[in-house]
């Protein structure tokens, strides 16, 4: 995984709520056996329509996405990362994430960023006047060109691994033994499928 | 562990500690990894470039689901590939080759499409006794909170801890907070366990369970069956919540005792005795706590785009003016018109095209019955196609016993062989653009079971009245069957 440690670029607003994986990547696309070009089904259905955000030119080449409350709920599929990363985002900031794209982001090296409704909002509008964003993983700050600046807030540990880089597998098993002493404890009634 | 007193949902998570450091997540044992063709290529990958291996085999178990077509398989051994596949989009097929090479590889125990332990990843794991009180059990899926309903912490993961469970067996886990749902009072006759889950997420909202395992508790979850208790946590997510559970009780281990999997013996009496102990105490403290009386429900059904969006069966379509949040007005109004509906509009009004009994919130025997008896004698109104999809082979065989695919064929419906199928667009049952289905599953948003579908979600007996009148109906809207 890339570290992150700040980036800079221009936000795209995406001025809509509940925002649910099926819409980031519908079922359709999911059917690749490999990580790539799911960019291509990135927001298929709402691409169609020409006003859709992110077919006004204007808006090309951003990097951050600025969404609506509850962005990423539903399907655990991470495939909707994978999709937004393609696509060529490495930042989104919203009021509230679902529980799984937000831990999905952080294994994908997509940056989720967590701000209330209002900064959010005021955000959007920024994004629309075509302020440039740089996003600070190490101070825990968006600045946004202009003077707004906000700090969010990220586990030492999730930040830690994404500004080095670090492979989750990697880091656990370092623990081997404590794992295989885990498992010589468990008790012998618990079910096998083999 | 202290003698605090202490959650279900936090006994669960103290007894499968590997290791709990200050400053890092807890590292989770994972006792039961469930996985399917469409969130584990990609990780079977990572371990290939890697050069490691499925720790534990025997804790991982495989299914072909979400891609398997409904139409064309009768039993095991149907080819995958060559002239008499019923796969017929090469994509979908590949996805499957791929989980059978890695099944092969890796030394996973996979259920084929046709095999008689074949089905939807979260109707298999409970039909097989394999989902216990007291286990930590994942999927890459976020409908595995279902696996709640006997008492296990069981959650959705994405593709990549999918790998890192293969690889270790452990997931670095962040503990969530507890919400707890009392249930108060009893549901009144003809109202399901559907009802009150889409009841309980209108109340709690999308992200009400954010952060959170929920307890479902309080006298009308006790008087469920488990099928029922499955359906309730199998939509935690639609409250925003990784998992869902419920208390393990007498009606657990009997549903428990004699399945394949299930200890037998000393074994079980020595396991019943710690399913016992994990009861949440009393005095434990819960971050949240919601209250919800049955005995005032009505069978529910979805207006909107997304599952809270919900309103009894009597109401009519909201006006998104008369709604004060912005942020949920805005939302109620693209709601609608995505959904074709107008405010105002009785629910009782709206005709469907289409219904679906399946998926895993209503796929299992129970759910097909509860359909089969408001179809029995009646028929599916012309012009309504119905399918029926059992969630598993099992479920199938054991409805065909019972004659239930003749209650369905004679009404008019399809019966089907086992799979996701209309749940989500992805295998060829799909809604087409503007179509409208009433539908057992669990997800309405836009173009969920097709580009362009609009869904209503409802439970299984008004999903079978609707396909009687080609409305949104309830059973006991109907005129009685003359005797
Ligand atoms: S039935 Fe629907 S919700 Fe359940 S696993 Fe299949 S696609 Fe997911």
């Amino acid at each position: 995984m890339e570290p992150f440690i700040t980036h800079t670029g221009r936000a795209v607003p995406l001025r809509r709520t509940n925002v649910d994986t099926d819409q980031i990547i519908p079922a359709v696309y999911l059917k690749r056996v490999s990580r790539e070009g799911f960019g291509e089904g990135l927001f298929a259905a709402w691409r169609e329509d020409p006003k859709f955000v992110l077919n006004q030119s204007r808006y090309d080449g951003a990097t951050i996405l600025v969404a609506g409350t509850d962005f990423g709920i539903g399907s655990s599929r991470e495939h909707a990362v994978w999709a937004l990363v393609d696509y060529g985002f490495r930042v989104v900031i919203a009021p509230r994430f679902g529980d799984i794209f937000r831990t999905n982001a952080t294994k994908a090296g997509l940056l989720p960023v967590q701000l209330p409704e209002a900064t959010v909002a005021r955000m959007q509008d920024a994004a629309e006047a075509d302020r440039s964003f740089t996003i600070d993983l190490k101070a825990r700050e968006v600045r946004v060109e202009g003077g707004l600046i906000a700090s969010f807030e990220i586990d030492d540990y999730t930040r830690w691994r994404l500004m080095e880089g670090l492979d989750d597998i990697g880091l656990t098993l370092r623990h081997e033994t404590a794992i295989a002493a885990f498992e010589q404890a468990r008790p012998a009634w618990l079910p096998a499928t083999l | 562990m202290s003698s605090a007193p202490r959650t279900l949902a936090e006994k669960i998570w103290d007894a499968h500690l590997v290791r709990s450091e200050a400053g890092e997540p807890d590292l989770l044992y994972i006792d039961l990894h469930l996985v399917h063709e469409v969130t584990s290529p990609q990780a079977f990958d990572g371990l290939r470039a890697a050069g490691r291996k499925v720790r534990r085999p025997e804790l991982t178990i495989a299914t072909e689901d979400h891609n398997v077509p409904t139409t064309g398989i009768t039993g095991p051994g149907v080819p995958l590939t060559g002239p008499g596949s019923p796969v017929t989009d090469p994509v979908s097929r590949t996805q499957v080759e791929a989980l059978r090479k890695n099944a092969d590889e890796f030394g996973v125990r996979l259920h084929r499409m046709g095999d008689a332990g074949q089905g939807i990843v979260h109707v298999i794991g409970p039909q097989m006794g394999l989902t216990q009180p007291g286990m930590t059990i994942v999927c890459g899926d976020s409908h595995t909170s279902t696996l709640g309903a006997v008492g296990a912490l069981a959650f959705g993961i994405g593709t990549s801890e999918v790998e890192h469970v293969l690889a270790t067996q452990t997931l670095p886990q962040a503990r969530p907070k507890t919400m707890a749902v009392e249930v108060t009072g009893a549901l009144p006759a003809g109202v399901t366990a559907k009802d009150l889950i889409l009841a309980i997420i209108a109340q709690v909202g999308t992200g009400g369970g954010q952060g959170h395992i929920i307890e479902y508790r309080g006298e009308a979850i006790r008087s469920l069956p488990v099928e029922s208790r499955l359906t309730v946590c199998n939509m935690s997510i639609e409250a925003g919540a990784r998992a869902g559970l419920i208390a393990p009780d007498e009606v657990t281990f009997e549903y428990l005792k004699g399945r394949p999997h299930a200890p037998r013996g000393a074994e079980w009496d020595q396991a019943v005795e710690y399913w016992k102990s994990l009861a949440t105490d009393e005095g434990a403290v819960f971050d949240k706590t919601v209250t919800v009386d049955a005995s005032k429900l009505t069978p529910y059904v979805t207006w909107g785009t997304n599952p809270g969006q919900a309103l009894p069966l009597g109401e009519s379509v909201p006006d998104p003016a008369s709604i004060t949040d912005p942020d949920k007005s805005a939302s109620a109004s693209r709601a609608l018109e995505y959904m074709g509906l107008t405010a105002g509009t009785p629910l009782r009004d709206v005709a469907v095209d289409t219904v679906f009994v399946g998926s895993c919130t209503n796929g299992r025997l129970s759910d097909l019955k509860a359909a089969a008896e408001v179809l029995r004698g009646r028929a599916v109104a012309p012009g309504v196609r119905m399918l029926v999809v059992p969630g598993s082979m099992q479920v199938r065989e054991q409805a065909e016993a019972e004659g239930l695919d003749k209650v369905f064929t004679e009404a008019g419906a399809q019966w089907r062989s086992a799979g996701c199928s209309m749940c989500l667009g992805m295998n060829p049952d799909t809604l087409s653009p503007g179509e409208r289905s009433a539908s057992t599953s669990n997800r309405n948003f836009e173009g969920r079971q097709g580009k362009g579908g609009r869904t209503h979600l409802v439970s299984p007996a008004v999903a079978a009245a609707t396909a009687v009148t080609g409305k949104l109906t309830a059973p006991a809207d109907l005129t009685p069957l003359a005797r």
